[in-house]
């Protein structure tokens, strides 16, 4: 079911109604935070690592631009081509171009979260060439006609039940809700798929600069497969996924596979440099690495270049009560949780309702404890509001309340005289000393809430009358 | 009349939701902070840190809710706030607001003499029996702010360890959100009542009698649930339990 059509209060209406991805949802991020906890705690200097994974990623930003070209340079001088795609449309087009020119009919894919964002898929297919996803979850959702609702688990919100409904009607797969025989049906549609396929395309979880290689990390084999059984392999990298030296890769791979699924390491690490030299048996006569800034160099050196630090492993997402709540699919965007509240009004800027993915966090700060680059998500969420109450973006209600917030904030007697009728207004609607209903716009409140009867007499109220007895007696 | 080693002295900011809506909390902190011999004084006309117009993006009104507040508090010593939430405001999130302002200085220098009311307790003071009583079951929860940013937790379980008589029992998901959020609990009142839902049933997982934390707002979010349910387990704020001040108020 598509639910991007509607706006972000009916899509998180409609997840917090849907029971199937509650239990899908509670079942798997709990499993995720705790394998999570369990390999961080397992580390005996998990700050230290953490703090060196930052200063790695902050290091490549501050020089971006010197990394990318000499990670350009070093995959060209070894056979590869290079394309810088400033957009999804400039990526796309080069891709399809690619697959046109050199007459691919069938294309595998394995996971990214940059194709994603660029529709590739859509775009290919129009094209008229088959795409596949060889991802479990991806190819789920695929066969389900969805999108990703987790940057690392993109079929979270499908139980295995679910899932055995789809093999049912598409592999032919007879019912069942053990896991292997669900991972052999989709084994044996895949490896057809494989082998039949003219061109790979792949993510990138790094870039290394010095090497002039890519790096990507899996668990399931297939993305190994994609990238070295078809004669041509693509990997789409945004931009900022790049670390300087070879040697960076010891702290980045231990982070990310710990916050992600709480591996050491995750069971396939490919470093990809390049197509097949002559009298290599394997490897694909061509690789292609496609640069994607879309939108990100305008991110960097601003306010919210931090969020480029993002490894996309997936654990603010787990950690996130919102998340946990409402799923990925009722964020709208490509990336969901609290790193895509921060990514999608920033690289999505054209989603009518992104301004309201930052308020979709209660900024408990949970997303934060557990990044492993440690970036201040609720700090540029924070920010993000600032920047849509400047842009005039927010509802109508909120300036007047605001700034009468304000004015009895600023001044002692308009807020003695306006905390007084407040108390005596609620007074009056008080049963058993509560309300169970105030009225609009704090009816809000007491849709699902009690709200406790105001006192007759405030703190400061007792306090100067204390202090005035004491000075008297 | 001179005093070589004078008592301490504190400025106590009880925020405005405790003024408005729990003087009681406030009281409590008084008399919880006057126990220990520490001097109380109320700025006259403090009102609000500025929190709420900070966290709906409304930064200029929250600057000058803010900026009044570094003014009253100006040169007035150690500030402790009962609340985790409205003191990381302070000490955290100031900084962010008065960037590359006049204020910036003045708000870090507020920033440094800026405590939560368990963290003095424990930290500053070295207090953690304060002689509490209460004869039931009470369980913690971590409010975000004060946790996450403050570092605060252990203090108020030191705090609740030494309450005679009562029992304290482990919360289930003790630091998950209880979905209040500040303006969050209106404009996605959906999602802070799904996040209540699964806070309220850990509460009465943990089979309790008192659910205690540290912040004001997350005690009303919490206990508005277990009102509206019909629940017997009260909420209380942890001024209230350490001043033995539980029955001060109704629901």
């Amino acid at each position: 079911m598509s639910t991007h059509s509607l706006h972000f209060f009916d899509r998180v209406d409609t997840a917090l109604h849907d029971e199937t991805l509650r239990t899908a949802l509670n079942r798997a991020t709990a499993r995720f935070v705790g394998n999570r906890s369990g390999a961080i705690g397992a580390l005996s200097d998990a700050d230290t690592l953490r703090d060196q994974a930052r200063a790695i990623r902050a290091h490549a930003l501050s020089r971006l631009d010197e990394l990318l070209v000499r990670l350009a340079e070093r995959v060209e001088a070894r056979g590869g081509r290079v394309c810088w795609a400033s957009d999804g449309e400039e990526a796309r087009r080069y891709i399809a171009e690619l697959a046109r020119s050199r007459g691919v009919r069938s294309i595998v894919k394995s996971k990214s979260m940059a194709s994603e964002e660029i529709h590739l898929n859509e775009a290919l297919e129009r094209a008229g060439v088959e795409v596949v996803e060889t991802d479990l979850g991806e190819y789920i959702i695929q066969i389900a006609g969805e999108t990703p609702s987790h940057i690392i688990a993109p079929a979270i919100h499908k139980t295995r039940e679910q899932i055995s409904a789809l093999f049912e009607q598409h592999l032919g797969m007879p019912p069942t809700t053990e896991v292997p025989p669900m991972i052999r049906a989709a084994r044996q549609a895949l490896r057809q798929r494989f082998l039949r396929a003219d061109m790979g395309i792949s993510g990138v979880n790094f870039g290394i600069a010095d090497e002039g290689a890519v790096v990507i990390v899996e668990n399931e084999g297939n993305a190994r497969l994609t990238t070295s059984v078809p004669r041509i392999h693509v990997a789409i990298m945004g931009i900022e996924r790049i670390v300087e030296r070879l040697e960076d890769l010891g702290v980045m791979l231990q982070v990310l596979a710990r916050s992600a699924t709480g591996q050491k390491l995750s069971v396939y690490t490919s470093i990809i440099s390049g197509p097949a030299r002559p009298g290599e048996a394997d490897g694909p006569e061509e690789f292609h690495l496609v640069l994607l800034d879309n939108g990100r160099s305008q991110i960097l050196g601003g306010q919210y270049a931090e969020a480029l630090m993002c490894i996309r492993c997936g654990a603010c997402l787990n950690a996130c009560p919102v998340y946990q709540s409402i799923g990925g699919h009722a964020y709208g965007g490509v990336y969901s949780g609290p790193i895509g509240a921060i990514l999608t009004p920033l690289l999505q800027p054209d989603l009518p309702d992104n301004y309201l993915l930052p308020y979709a966090s209660s900024l408990c700060g949970a997303c934060q404890e557990v990044c492993p680059v440690r970036i201040a998500i609720p700090d540029l969420l924070l920010r993000l509001r600032a920047d849509a109450v400047r842009a005039g973006k927010f509802h109508p209600i909120e300036k007047p309340a605001i700034q009468s917030y304000a004015a009895m904030m600023n001044n002692p007697a308009l807020y003695r005289v306006g905390g007084k009728f407040a108390r005596l207004g609620t007074r009056l609607l008080r049963r058993k000393g509560r309300i169970r209903r105030l009225p609009p716009p704090l009816h809000l409140w007491t849709r699902g809430r009690d709200f406790p009867a105001l006192p007759a007499q405030t703190f400061s109220e007792w306090w100067e009358e204390r202090e005035r007895q004491r000075h008297n007696g | 009349m001179s005093t070589p080693v004078g008592p301490r002295r504190v400025t106590l900011f009880v925020t405005c939701i405790v003024d408005q809506l729990y003087p009681e909390i406030g009281k409590a902190t008084v008399e919880i902070l006057e126990r220990q011999g520490v001097a109380i004084h109320v700025p006259r006309g403090l009102t609000c840190c500025g929190q709420m117009a900070f966290n709906g993006g409304f930064r200029d009104e929250s600057y000058a809710v803010a900026g009044r507040t570094i003014e009253l508090l100006r040169g007035q010593g150690d500030v402790v706030l009962p609340s985790g939430s409205c003191a990381a405001m302070i000490r955290h999130l100031y900084a962010e607001l008065f960037a590359h302002s006049p204020y910036a200085g003045p708000a870090a220098e507020l920033a440094a003499r800026t405590y939560e009311l368990t963290e003095y307790l424990v930290d500053v003071l070295g207090v953690t029996d304060v002689g509490a009583r209460f004869r039931g079951r009470i369980s913690y929860h971590d409010a975000c702010h004060g946790l996450r940013f403050l570092g605060v937790g252990r203090q108020a379980r030191a705090l609740l360890a030494n309450v005679q008589e009562a029992e304290v029992r482990p919360l289930p998901n003790c630091d998950t959100c209880c979905g209040f959020g500040g303006l969050f609990a209106i404009k996605q009142y959906a999602i802070s009542e799904a996040m209540l839902e699964r806070k309220i049933h850990d509460v009465h997982a943990a089979e309790t009698d008192l659910l205690v934390t540290g912040d004001a707002s997350c005690m009303t979010q919490i206990a508005g649930g277990l009102s509206r349910r019909g629940s017997p387990i009260r909420a209380r704020h942890i001024a209230e339990v350490l001043a033995n001040m539980v029955d001060a108020r109704p629901v």
